[in-house]
């Protein structure tokens, strides 16, 4: 009985209980008759088009920032760079990838100032990095009205000055699923989409290597421990700010990804909460406000994202009027993130 | 109540942690109107005992004590720190008990607020009764008036002078209703020197309207000065209670270090090179919280082992601190020729200074991390050791960083079950020596090495001690070794400097006296004139 | 203690009150934009501010005990949804259903708001961000009451209520049976209420005066002087052709503000009794009131009940106003709202007051109103006036959360360095 208790413990609950969770929603697929073969293709496209956002919670973490909830910072950036890319007049690969090389230098510009905020509020980085978070989406809400874009695929039809952005910008005859299309295959009828789940592993690989470099051998000790940091000889403003600024960059690139695959951009108030899933997603694959391995972003991942999924057409099924799937995720997701709090003791661990 | 009864009797008190005696048959008597003052050197048990006094919950959660309490001769249970309030014994804490943005008159009330009803009482029923302004102030006035304190009850505590929030603890005390016993906990620690004779005046008053007094001090002059008793405690053991008139401050310093010290088994220190300073201090200021250090000047030379000495809180841990940069730190150091730049430990480990810490688990380890880890991160940090370069990227050199693990687990005999285990798994003793290594690693010229033997058991002690010894002798390292157990920097150090006040107050040699290192440490310098 | 001269208490004055004094100045511009009429938006905002203040205030209480800006009152507005849906159902109207629904919350909002402060009790240091997702996660909570036990476990039979498949309550729910039900037992014009609330101040400030003799009388003297004067203006205003048309327009919801009158008066009386001095000592310094023997957790789960019962009526008062309930999304900017205004006020994290909570929600809801039209006539976007509005109120969270924590790793510098 201890034992068992012990091992509940090391798991953790929640885990526990949505792994069950899984489980259940996977037989009721099945005895609903669900087509298995497009919900597994369904999971590997959402399991890879949210690996690079969950990432972007790494740095962060190891660094001892926390989970880096002004996540939107990234977002925008890498939003702005694609709409650059589109308004430039890139298409397909080309348009891609100079989408990510035109909001890298922004991130880096947007994440410097994050991280020089991020070290001013020390202790209390996930309150104000929600909420600045929330004011730059709100600000960049104005700025997608004035910004002069012209490209009429991107704003409304009326015309004039202050029409401003769509808030979705279609990708559809540009690099819509380019990724996910790449040595993309089908086997037992799941098609793999091979180039969108090599992007994130290999991204994953990155940041590895980067934990294995000085600069990330001084992150790590900062988040593990900034008192045997200092007395190191390491720069925790430094640090820290290496590491905010790697997380929003991952955060533009992780949108860029993720449009690609979504085939749309949305403006406006979409980006608002998208900091809450990958935070939800790494705690669920064994992160905390402390520790954040590439196994827990792989993992935690692939778990939150299959149990969406395949949610969606299950609980549809079950309950044909409203959004049942929508309750299981904000549950899901703020459960998640609820119980990391309470497991910190409050120490600002989340 | 007769005169001859005492307020406060603890007899045969004994109490242990996990096993461990801290107490071992104490016995106290304080009379109405008395102050007994009560010496020792840290760890010799005075806490526990006004824990056990107050019924702290840590004594009763760790199976309670032995002995009776008796308050005017009549035993009594004190089984929370409520049940002690009732019975009258009142505590000024050394740490001030404080709301700042709180008024004073709020302060000295807080939660026996006198309370009157009113509307919102008579609907939401007690709790919601309206507290009496007016009484609150005039019962602060007149506790304040007792301590002959001159300040408005109405303005916030806040901003006030420290020795002004000592008096209102103090006030406070005063002003619940039946207190017959008040501890002083090291009440001048954070005192000017005006503000503490003020204080020991206010105690005397106390004393002479029949309050008993407990007064915790290691300054001997202040005791001296106030207590009419004084009893002397060491290793959890009580050694005699005197009258002040039979005594004097070498007497009582004498009783607490009092420790018979096997020196035969030291060798003859050699003549210590003075020609070679290694490391010259002046005016050095640390801003460690509850180590400070203010404006300390000492000279530690080549090649010889430097104890630093003195009791907790005097600022003798914040020297180390500050010398390597991880609090802030004022003042000139040099090291060796070269001037050292302060308030950045990558400097400081760039002079060859090198840094154990006193707070292991803290500052000295990732306890998640592998020993080896956490012995090459400095070094990989701040020398560019074990790193492979690729183009702009560079890769930790994991063989490389195996084999120093391996080598140090050897030559220091670090028990474990490989280099990849956590160091959270070790025992203290392994960890100071994975501590040890990685400050070795550094290639430093001097090690400061803090408390180095806390918390690790008996054995391992020596171990670590003989560690420091091989060090200093085979490698000419110099050390500074800052240590809270006299005993052991007078077994290994050429010379002990005591620092009292955040300053050095005598540099004493290990054969020195009992008496001087006990003056020493209250804060009474051997020299004349200073 | 020295006495300041006057430009030092003026320069002080400023420093302290910087928020609002910037927030009336940005107000004044909106309003001179918007080329609105005066007495349209002091209209609006009228409403609006019967609509808000309640839920403002209900903020106050958990501020003072350390808890900071409590958005757990997103589960006391859920409460007094509940509760109206319930009356509804069981088909009460009017006054009788709002006091119906107000009684019911009370158990609702005490259990949630008992739930909220255990968890923020294990959750110390950490209570803001705590408060922010227990919000997001009972809404989700909520929505599963509201949509599936509600008829699909439950049976209930209230066809305009429910969804036409019988399980689930519909998105929008209308509550003209009980719209304006406290809003119009008794209306006045602006100005004959301005009258009437001035002069009940008056008095209650003259009975104070007369009893008490120390040194709280300049604040007395000062309120009567201030009450005096907005009596006298609301006596000539109303009187006056200027103010005709203002007069005819702005209709004061008597009770309504009676109401908030009375919270506002609850508040700061609350704060001088024992358990309010023990919550004040709570917010301070935990250890310290833990040591001097006040039962620290319990005090903050008596705060977080009393914001989330206060909320619960403040969202009843909300809906009744409004006429109808947006079912799954009227609770969801409720905290973030009331918080933005307390701010524009001039609260903080740690500090607030009845008064600052009144001037927060004039003024955030004049910029609430002005915006659009603003942005439309400076920018010739009235969307970007909106997403303007939007931006302050996320804006004035940030900043005051940022410079909160900046201040408070200053302090600790600060505390450590040697004398």
């Amino acid at each position: 009985m201890e034992q068992l208790k012990k091992n509940i413990k090391a798991i953790g609950l929640p885990r526990i209980i949505i792994v069950a969770f899984l489980f259940v929603l996977i037989i009721l697929a099945v005895v609903q008759q669900q087509n298995m073969g497009t919900l597994a293709s369904d999971v590997l496209v959402r399991f890879g088009m949210n690996m690079v956002l969950s990432l972007a919670m790494l740095p962060a973490v190891m660094a001892g920032t926390g989970m880096n909830y002004g996540l939107p910072v990234g977002l925008l950036c890498g939003i702005l760079g694609g709409l650059v890319s589109i308004e430039i007049g890139f298409r397909g690969g080309v348009g891609l990838v100079m989408a990510m090389v035109i909001a890298i230098p922004l991130a880096i510009a947007a994440g410097y100032l994050y991280g020089k905020l991020i070290n001013a509020v020390q202790g209390d980085e996930m309150m104000v990095g929600t909420y600045v978070g929330y004011a730059v989406v709100s600000l960049m809400c104005m700025g997608w009205l004035i910004l002069p874009f012209k490209d009429p695929a991107m704003i409304w039809p009326i015309g004039g000055s202050g029409s401003g952005l769509r808030s979705t910008i279609t990708l559809s005859d540009n690099y819509d699923g380019i990724l996910n299309n790449l040595f993309a295959f089908e086997i037992g009828g799941v098609t793999v989409p091979t180039g969108l789940i090599l992007f994130g592993l290999i991204a994953c690989g990155l940041v590895y290597l980067f934990s294995r470099s000085k600069t990330g051998i001084c992150l790590k000790a900062v988040g593990d421990n900034p008192r045997f940091a200092v007395a190191s000889g390491i720069s925790v403003k430094k640090s820290r700010m290496i590491g905010t600024i790697l997380s929003t960059v991952l955060g533009a690139v992780g949108i860029i990804v993720y449009a690609q695959s979504f085939g749309f951009y949305q403006l406006y108030n979409a980006p608002l909460n998208m900091a809450f899933p990958p935070v939800a997603a790494v705690l669920l694959g064994g992160a905390t406000g402390r520790v954040c391995k590439i196994s827990h972003v792989i993992l935690g991942t692939f778990l939150f994202q299959a149990l969406l999924t395949i949610a969606l057409p299950v609980a549809n099924q079950l309950m044909p009027e409203g959004g049942l799937s929508e309750v299981i995720r904000i549950v899901v997701s703020n459960g998640i993130i609820l119980y990391a709090l309470t497991q910190s003791g409050g120490e600002g661990d989340a | 109540m007769n005169e001859n009864t005492p307020v406060l009797s603890m007899q045969n008190i004994e109490k242990a942690y996990y096993g461990n005696k801290v107490l071992k048959g104490v016995s106290l008597e304080v009379m109405p109107g008395e102050i007994h003052a009560i010496c020792g050197e840290n760890g010799a048990g005075k806490s526990t005992l006004m824990n056990i006094l107050f019924g702290m919950p840590v004594i009763h959660n760790t199976g309670g004590f032995s002995g009776t309490i008796s308050m005017d001769g009549e035993q009594v249970s004190i089984k929370h720190p409520s049940d002690a309030m009732k019975l009258g014994i009142g505590m000024v804490h050394q740490e001030f008990m404080l709301i700042p943005g709180f008024s004073i008159a709020e302060n000295i009330k807080l939660n026996r607020e006198p309370r009157k009803n009113g509307l919102l009482s008579t609907i939401f029923g007690k709790k919601l009764q309206k507290l009496d302004e007016d009484k609150m102030k005039s019962d602060s006035r007149a506790a304040l008036d007792k301590l002959g304190l001159d300040v408005d009850e109405d303005i916030p505590v806040a901003g006030l002078p420290v020795g002004y929030m000592q008096f209102i603890e103090i006030a406070r005390e005063i002003d619940k209703e039946n207190v017959k016993v008040l501890v002083f906990d090291e009440p001048t620690a954070v005192l000017t020197e005006s503000e503490a004779a003020s204080l020991l005046a206010a105690m005397k008053k106390l004393a002479a309207e029949g309050v008993g007094i407990l007064f915790i001090s290691h300054r001997l002059d202040e005791v001296i000065d106030a207590a009419d008793k004084v009893t002397i405690m060491r290793d959890g053991t009580w050694i005699t209670t005197l009258n002040k008139k039979d005594t004097t401050m070498e007497h009582i310093a004498e009783l607490m270090v009092g420790r018979k010290i096997d020196l035969s088994q030291k060798e003859e220190s050699a003549k210590i090179d003075t020609s070679k300073v290694a490391l010259s201090i002046r005016n050095m200021k640390v801003a460690m919280p509850g180590e400070v250090v203010r404006g300390l000047d000492l000279d530690v030379y080549k090649g010889e082992i430097l104890g630093l000495g003195g009791l907790a809180g005097q600022g003798k841990i914040g020297v180390a601190n500050g010398l390597m940069g991880i609090y802030p730190t004022e003042g000139e150091i040099m090291v060796g020729d070269k001037k050292l730049t302060l308030n950045n430990p990558k400097a400081s480990i760039e002079a060859k200074l090198s840094f154990v810490s006193e707070d292991r688990r803290g500052v000295g380890l990732i306890p998640d991390t592998s020993i080896e880890m956490n012995m090459v991160i400095p070094a990989i940090v701040n020398q560019n050791r074990f790193l492979k370069k690729f183009g702009f990227m560079s890769q930790y050199d994991a063989d490389a960083i195996r084999k120093n693990a391996e080598n140090y687990i050897k030559e220091l005999d670090i028990r474990c079950t490989g280099p990849t285990q956590p160091v959270r798994r070790l025992s203290g003793g392994n960890q100071q020596k994975v501590c040890i290594a990685r400050a070795l690693l550094l290639q430093p010229d001097v090690l400061l090495i803090s408390e180095p033997t806390r918390g690790i058991d008996v054995g391992a002690k020596s171990l670590v001690l003989d560690t420091v010894v091989k060090l200093n002798k085979e490698y000419g390292l110099t050390v500074i070794m800052t240590s809270s157990e006299l005993a052991e920097l007078r077994l290994i150090c050429d010379r002990i400097a005591i620092v009292t006040g955040g300053k050095i107050t005598d540099i004493l040699k290990p054969d020195d006296s009992d008496a001087k290192f006990g003056m020493a440490m209250s804060g009474i310098s051997g020299k004349d004139g200073e | 203690m020295p006495k300041s001269n006057g430009m030092n208490k003026i320069k002080g004055f400023m420093v302290s009150n910087i928020v609002p004094i910037v927030f009336i100045i940005v107000c004044m511009i909106g309003v001179a934009f918007s080329g609105s009429a005066p007495s349209i938006i002091m209209m609006d905002v009228i409403s609006r501010f019967s609509r808000n203040a309640f839920l403002v205030i209900s903020l106050i209480i958990p501020i003072l005990t350390g808890l900071g800006l409590n958005f757990g009152i997103v589960l006391g507005a859920m409460a007094g949804q509940i509760s109206l849906l319930i009356v509804c159902v069981a088909g009460m109207n009017g006054l009788s259903a709002v006091i119906a629904a107000s009684a019911l919350s009370v158990p609702l909002a005490v259990f949630l708001g008992w739930l909220t402060g255990k968890l923020l009790n294990n959750t110390k240091g950490s209570e803001m961000i705590t408060s922010m997702i227990l919000g997001f996660f009972a809404s989700g909570v909520y929505q599963f009451l509201l949509l599936f036990v509600w008829g699909g476990i439950i049976p209930i039979d209230a066809p305009g209520i429910m969804l036409d498949s019988g399980i689930g309550v519909r998105s929008a729910v209308n509550l003209n049976n009980l719209k304006y039900a406290i809003d119009n037992i008794w209306k006045m014009d602006i100005f004959t209420a301005g009258i009437i609330f001035s002069l009940i101040f008056l008095i209650i400030n003259a009975v104070k005066l007369l009893k008490r003799t120390d040194k709280t009388k300049v604040r007395t003297v000062v309120n009567i002087a201030v009450f005096a004067a907005i009596f006298v203006i609301c006596f000539w205003a109303s009187h006056a052709d200027a103010c005709k048309k203002m007069k005819a327009l702005c209709q004061i919801p008597m009770v309504t503000f009676g109401l908030i009158a009375l919270l506002c008066m609850f508040v700061p009386a609350f704060l001088k009794t024992k358990l309010g001095q023990d919550m004040r000592a709570v917010g301070q310094d935990m250890k310290v009131a833990s040591v001097a023997g006040i039962d620290v957790d319990k005090t903050r789960i008596i705060a977080t009940c009393i914001s989330t019962v206060l909320a619960s009526f403040g969202q009843i008062i909300f809906l009744q106003n409004l006429g109808n309930m947006s079912t799954y999304s009227a609770h969801e900017n409720v905290g973030m709202f009331s918080a933005a205004a307390l701010l524009i006020g001039g609260a903080s994290v740690s500090k607030a007051t009845v008064g600052q909570a009144i001037m927060g929600t004039i003024l955030f809801h004049v910029l609430f109103n002005v915006s659009p039209m603003a942005g439309k006539n400076i920018f010739g976007s009235a969307e970007l006036g909106e997403y303007f509005r939007v931006f302050i109120a996320y804006g004035i969270i940030a900043v005051t959360l940022a410079l909160y924590a900046w201040k408070k790793t200053v302090q600790a510098r600060e505390k450590n360095k040697v004398q």
